[in-house]
């Protein structure tokens, strides 16, 4: 059973519907045994990082994240929460990441909105995906490089579009709203 | 790089579109699931659907639809059509549509954006702007573009920056229906006013008018009849784009 964590993040119904077109049923939830037992978990997100850290703490879900061990993909606002800290709303994060969360500056349209490539792919959840390969993203806010980075963006300055870091995934675009190439990125995780 | 966005417009009503299509393979030309899954096989890069019968009977289909959508497609599509209060939007939003586009209700209530972005998030509300050369000024029309405002476009578009609108949809009423090319002069005058995407509707004809249109700074181009009568094919469109060193989506 794939678990996604339910912490008021939003609409989430895209991330279900994508697991169900690819055959996953999931379930939505915040119940701590229910997390523990499933066999993947993912944190969505919509939202703002310091509220959403909120809720995380309300619900007494910080520490029982960064335990889990099994794969975890945390997609957009729920990547940037499984970082050190971001700007959005003075936030100290999940810190599962060894990298920070900024706003972009207003060099360009913010937020980063559309199709855009990605750039240096590492490890399994790209395979099969090809450097330039377009995936859809929407965020104000960018997660620095790390040692932990397995896929990059670059608009306005180079970023993190995808992180790893142990049974830990994360990418900041939207894989359940990139067509084909998100598919397989979906997939790639659920085969973990 | 950021990709120039093309996005087909489908017209609603009573949950089917209204404009002819002229797909091969579609059986039902009317059935806006299989118009969308059609684009999004295609390579459409977003896709919106205006409901042009809002109505109170009619909310209940259009809801329905949009489930439908959303547990079938597999890009961000964004629903229009008579939103005029937060429920309206809520609704559409946990059906699953990934934004919302309002026009004549935020006009006469401007805090409608504050509130959908608030609660959902800038990047959920799309404003959409009907506007029209008035004594060589762009005014912001209202009601399908039947009634006149005393907005002026660019003083608009600004203020729906600031109440929080992720997106603008600027449709010009010159050149809708025309074929005659994209009003590039004022959607890249509101392009330069604001700090957010503007997608260009009205006038689309031809593949050099999406050339001319993307050789600007404007992110994005709406078009509806061309797609849907099968003039130009998306896959032909991007193909011809990327040939001119347009930055789009394979």
């Amino acid at each position: 059973m794939i678990a996604i964590i339910d912490y008021n993040a939003g609409n989430i119904s895209s991330v279900q519907n994508a697991l169900k077109r690819l055959g996953y049923e999931s379930i939505l939830t915040r119940d701590k045994a229910e997390l523990l037992k499933a066999d993947k978990v993912i944190l969505p997100g919509v939202g703002e990082a310091s509220s959403a850290m909120t809720y995380l703490r309300e619900y007494d879900l910080v520490d029982l994240i960064k335990d889990l061990r099994q794969p975890f993909l945390g997609i957009c606002l729920g990547m940037q929460l499984m970082c050190k800290y971001s700007e959005e709303g003075d936030a100290d994060c999940l810190g599962i990441f060894d990298a920070d969360v900024k706003l972009f500056p207003p060099k360009e349209n913010v937020p980063h909105m559309g199709w855009n490539d990605l750039s240096d792919l590492k490890g399994p959840l790209f395979e099969g995906i090809q450097a330039n390969d377009d995936v859809y993203f929407v965020h104000s806010y960018w997660a620095e490089l790390s040692s932990d980075t397995i896929a990059q963006c670059d608009y306005i300055l180079p970023f993190s579009a995808a992180l790893q870091k142990d049974n830990f995934y994360a990418v900041q675009f939207h894989p359940e709203k990139s067509a084909d190439v998100g598919e397989k990125i979906l997939k790639n995780f659920l085969a973990l | 790089m950021l990709k120039k966005r093309i996005i087909p417009c489908l017209d609603i009503k009573n949950g089917r579109t209204v404009k002819g299509v002229n797909f091969v393979d579609i059986q039902d030309a009317g059935d806006p699931v299989e118009l969308a899954k059609q684009y999004v096989a295609q390579g459409a890069d977003e896709l919106v659907f205006l409901d042009i019968n809002a109505s109170v009977e009619n909310r209940a289909t259009l809801i329905d639809l949009v489930k439908e959508i959303a547990g079938e497609i597999n890009i961000p599509f964004t629903v229009g059509g008579g939103i005029n209060s937060l429920e309206a939007a809520a609704k559409l939003i946990k059906a699953g549509a990934d934004k919302v586009s309002v026009n004549s209700s935020a006009v006469k209530n401007p805090e409608l954006i504050k509130e959908i972005a608030d609660k959902f998030g800038s990047q959920c509300v799309v404003a959409a702007i009907d506007t029209k050369l008035i004594n060589d000024k762009w005014m912001v029309f209202v009601q399908g573009g039947r009634t006149i405002t005393d907005l002026e476009t660019i003083n608009w578009a600004k203020q729906i920056e600031k109440l929080g609108a992720g997106e603008i949809l600027l449709t010009s009423m010159n050149n809708d229906g025309t074929k005659s090319g994209f009003a590039i002069d004022i959607t890249s005058e509101v392009t330069k006013a604001v700090n957010i995407p503007v997608i260009a509707s009205g006038g689309a004809g031809t593949k050099e008018h999406f050339k001319q249109l993307f050789k600007t700074d404007i992110s994005a181009g709406l078009a509806a009849s061309i797609f849907h009568y099968g003039e130009m094919p998306i896959p032909e469109l991007k193909n011809y784009l990327i040939n001119e060193n347009i930055s789009i989506r394979k």
